[in-house]
């Protein structure tokens, strides 16, 4: 992010040495007025809750008894990680982004790929492959529900028309078909921006190189792994490690879709979490799972890290 | 070799056209449901053109539901928000790209982390400040935490654009006797107007489409947003499909024209950034 020569830097040399410090405190009330706001907004208002989250974690806090509040120790990520629900919904989170980050990124790769060379009207295609992201979670979660209505549903009539099946499909009833299908929906709305991603990489290999490999006898095949994948690897590593984190915090699609039904196969943390807020009113147990999900998200963090070396890769 | 090539362009097109269709039919879907009649949309076998064109799923939404009060809303909240964030991350972003200083690389590093750790878990206590202060059910309170969710990211894509450009432009205006504060307004500002005006829809778009802290904040009638809106709507009543698909055809147009209008800037301002709010 840092690479401009700073100001201070190089008025350093012409400032004579009685002068320094009258000019730093006055630059340094400015650099202090410009940030304030954002560090007292940020502060108070994501770091302050963010703190309190983590001691509520630790209390028996609930709406039903706001009288009563005193710490409980583990207790809540006990009673988290016992529930009968845990299991699945771990494995729910562990679907829901491994599959959707897989596909995104197989088609955002393809995709990318075929619009890197200019053809007629690609501004045109990208802006239509491309409009799903403006539109939020909530709403495609809705169009997708509607789609996989087991009476009325467009799907069930395509595969119906198409031969795939041969009865309609209650897609949004059986937990496994309901899990799939909020992924389905997932997938369609990421594979945006892994596509802008991918294509903004492969945009600024310099031609040079591909010159230099073809004339070394490298053929289109070899060009690619030679030259493309090394070079766009490090996006594609950083891109990876930022959807694994916010498709885990994703829960709109899921929320609009399912909300968890059938009886919770389609809770993921995010919603199970929303799900203890809002209509289970307890913040103690709402936080501990909140943790769980920070905690998956260092670790997970820290070990691709370590095994990618992403943190050559870029400012990110 | 021709042969190949025409092979691979062949291939290229239908592959495409394919990822067109799935790109865009969920859209045409939407639009096609809230153009049918009741009848029409629960009647077998499915209709992919509305035998009768209708605009009466229109018309209820805004009879019934009063949905240009929740349009309002959504619109006051989005733009209060993003013309703070605008303005809160021009200066931040500004000072990150144009100094260095102590304790920098902890603020990029505090603004960095912000986008990793879930929101959620500041949920409850967010709510909790939210009723102290009194101000739930207000769309202040919206304005507000979007401000704050958006500050992070957009200063980080402001300082962005401004690396970009040279320092020399404000040293001769300073030169000149402006004080860095108006060299910043007058002489920079203005060259940054296509990466400001990106960073603003991008906001603009990104409060507009929120829900989850919207749905925990508000729950009185007439400070609901759109989001708020459509999920009382699930949760009162089976959903009446047609009406919920011309509220979705109208709660995205906007965000779509602004996508549309701007989209080459948002696009080199989020690979630059490298990050999603």
């Amino acid at each position: 992010m840092d690479t401009q020569k700073p100001i201070v830097m190089m008025t350093k040399q012409v400032v004579p040495e009685g002068k320094k410090s009258f000019r730093i405190s006055k630059e340094g009330r400015f650099i202090f007025l410009c940030l304030l706001p954002a560090i007292l907004f940020v502060s108070v208002f994501t770091y302050y809750p963010l703190v309190r989250g983590i001691i509520m974690s630790f209390q028996n806090y609930t709406l039903f008894d706001l009288m009563n509040i005193q710490f409980i120790g583990l207790d809540n990520f006990v009673n988290v990680l016992t529930s009968p629900d845990f299991p699945r919904v771990a494995m729910n989170s562990f679907y829901w982004v491994f599959f959707s980050l897989v596909f995104q990124l197989l088609f955002g790769f393809m995709l990318a790929l075929m619009m890197q060379k200019k053809f007629r009207g690609r501004g045109i295609y990208q802006a239509f492959l491309f409009f799903p992201w403006a539109m939020s979670g909530f709403l495609i979660g809705l169009i997708w529900r509607w789609m996989f209505n087991a009476q009325f549903g467009v799907i069930n009539d395509l595969l119906l028309k198409t031969g795939l099946i041969d009865a309609p499909i209650s897609f949004l009833a059986d937990g496994t078909w309901a899990m799939a299908a909020v992924i389905i929906a997932n997938i369609w709305y990421g594979v945006a921006f892994f596509a802008i991603m991918i294509l903004a990489a492969l945009q600024s290999i310099p031609e040079e190189l591909y010159e230099a490999a073809a004339m070394d006898g490298a053929g289109r095949i070899q060009q690619f792994w030679r030259v493309t994948l090394p070079y766009i690897m490090p996006t594609i590593l950083v891109t990876i490690l930022l959807r694994v984190i916010w498709i885990l915090n994703f829960p709109d699609i899921i929320y609009a879709m399912t909300n968890g039904a059938p009886a919770g196969s389609t809770h993921i943390f995010a919603t199970y979490m929303i799900d203890k807020v809002i209509f289970g009113q307890d913040y103690g147990q709402a936080s501990a799972v909140g943790v769980i999900i920070v905690v998956i998200l260092m670790l997970f963090t820290i070990f691709y890290v370590k095994a990618t070396k992403v943190e050559k890769g870029g400012d990110f | 070799m021709h042969r190949e090539h025409l092979g691979w362009r062949t291939g290229r097109a239908i592959v495409l056209t394919l990822f067109l269709a799935f790109a865009i039919f969920p859209l045409y879907w939407i639009i096609i449901t809230s153009l049918k009649g009741q009848k029409e949309i629960f009647s077998l076998p499915i209709q992919y053109w509305p035998q009768q064109v209708t605009l009466n799923n229109y018309l209820e939404i805004f009879q019934i539901s009063h949905f240009q009060v929740y349009i309002w809303n959504s619109f006051l909240v989005s733009l209060v928000a993003s013309a703070m964030v605008v303005f809160i991350a021009m200066l931040g972003g500004y000072v990150l790209a144009r100094f260095s200083f102590k304790g920098k690389r902890q603020v990029m590093f505090g603004f960095l982390v912000t986008q990793m750790i879930p929101m959620f878990i500041g949920m409850a206590p967010l709510y909790v400040m939210m009723s102290k202060m009194h101000i739930l059910n207000s769309l202040f309170s919206l304005m507000l935490i979007y401000t704050v969710m958006l500050i992070p990211f957009c200063t980080i894509i402001m300082s962005g654009f401004f690396q970009r450009i040279p320092n020399a432009l404000e040293e001769a205006a300073m030169m000149d006797g402006c004080s860095r504060l108006s060299a910043l307004f007058r002489v920079i500002v203005p060259i940054m107007l296509p990466g400001i005006a990106a960073t603003f829809i991008f906001a603009f778009v990104q409060c507009w489409n929120e829900l989850i802290m919207a749905v925990l904040f508000i729950d009185e009638e007439s400070v609901k947003t759109i989001p708020v809106a459509m999920n009382a709507f699930i949760k009162k009543y089976d959903i009446e499909w047609g009406a919920m698909s011309a509220a979705t055809v109208l709660s995205v147009i906007p965000t779509m024209l602004l996508f549309a209008f701007c989209q080459k800037y948002l696009v080199e301002g989020l690979t630059q950034g490298a990050v999603k709010g």
